[in-house]
């Protein structure tokens, strides 16, 4: 299927869904207003990768900052993915965070709590 | 007597004030603050944690404007426009004070009060059960907000939210809410 690529602005982040290799990236700052509208391709584009995904989906989100609009289109993000993992299909997230934010380590954990899939979270060292 | 909108806002921007507008909130508007704040947090050279607080706080403070603000009857209009919103950032000892203020209709003060009590109220603990809670369970409106604001401010800040409502007019009241966050010494 096709990739999805869209690029980061100030206020979204950059997005790479790469149904070849199963490497999905999301990057950059997540702040929008009304988030619906920028997520809704990122969820559309799992719910036909996950009709045939590969045997390892490997997701990288590295967030410099998200809002509450956001993470809720976060969440349904994790949502498909764990489904995809509930197929038998193994998934796994790389939670991404700046050694001194632990705000966004929280964040991570929060997911990780609510979400059925397994979460690494990888410090971001300068 | 009616509230002083202007006086209030005259007495807010006083100080060391990173940033103060009062006047029509739209998105446009939301953007270029942030870019403002972010250099001017450069300036101040204020160190890496204390930023990203201050400006997710900020981010949601702001949006929380733009999500509620009560678009204003045409009699307004000449003296507020149609969504007229405050912001003030200010830095006093040891800790920044985003202040932000609003109308809002008599109807629903009640329910806004409630809710900021009720966050008040809470442990650390408890904040992040009622944020995942509302996280999982409740939709996003329209307009794309959650609900979860207030929550999220109050768990990053570690602070309660202090607030005010004033009379304004037999419809409304005007919300005033200061967000503090510590920068330590």
């Amino acid at each position: 299927m096709e990739a999805l690529s869209i690029e980061g602005t100030a206020k979204t982040p950059s997005v790479k869904f790469n149904g070849q290799d199963g490497v999905i990236e999301i990057k950059g700052r997540s702040i929008p207003e009304n988030s619906i509208e920028f997520y809704k391709p990122l969820v559309e584009w799992l719910e036909e990768y996950s009709s045939n995904p590969l045997d390892l989906t490997q997701v990288n989100v590295q967030l410099e900052y998200f809002n509450t609009s956001s993470s809720k289109c976060i969440l349904d993000v994790f949502k498909k993915l764990e489904a995809i993992h509930k197929g038998k299909n193994e998934v796994i997230i790389n939670w991404y965070y700046e050694e001194d934010d632990e705000d966004m380590l929280e964040a991570g954990e929060d997911y990780e709590s609510i979400i059925r899939v397994p979460f690494k979270m990888i410090e971001i060292v300068e | 007597m009616s509230f002083d909108v202007n006086e209030y806002y005259s007495k807010l921007n006083g100080g060391d004030v990173l940033m103060a507008f009062k006047g029509n909130i739209s998105s446009e508007l939301i953007s270029n603050v942030l870019e403002v704040v972010e250099s001017r947090l450069d300036d101040y050279n204020e160190n890496s944690k204390i930023r990203k607080k201050l400006y997710n706080v900020l981010v949601e403070s702001l949006q929380n404007l733009y999500h509620h603000i009560e678009v204003l009857p045409e009699e307004m209009h000449g003296e507020f426009g149609s969504k007229f919103g405050i912001l003030v950032i200010s830095r006093e000892s040891g800790q920044y004070k985003i202040s932000t203020g609003n109308f809002i209709n008599m109807s629903k003060v009640d329910v806004l009060k409630n809710k900021i009590d009720k966050i008040n109220s809470m442990e650390k603990e408890e904040l992040k059960d009622m944020y995942k809670f509302i996280l999982n369970h409740q939709r996003l409106s329209e307009k794309g907000g959650g609900g979860l604001g207030l929550v999220d401010i109050a768990r990053k800040t570690g602070n309660k939210l202090d607030y005010t409502f004033e009379k304004y007019n037999d419809t409304y009241y005007f919300f005033n809410l200061d967000v503090f966050i510590d920068f330590g010494q």
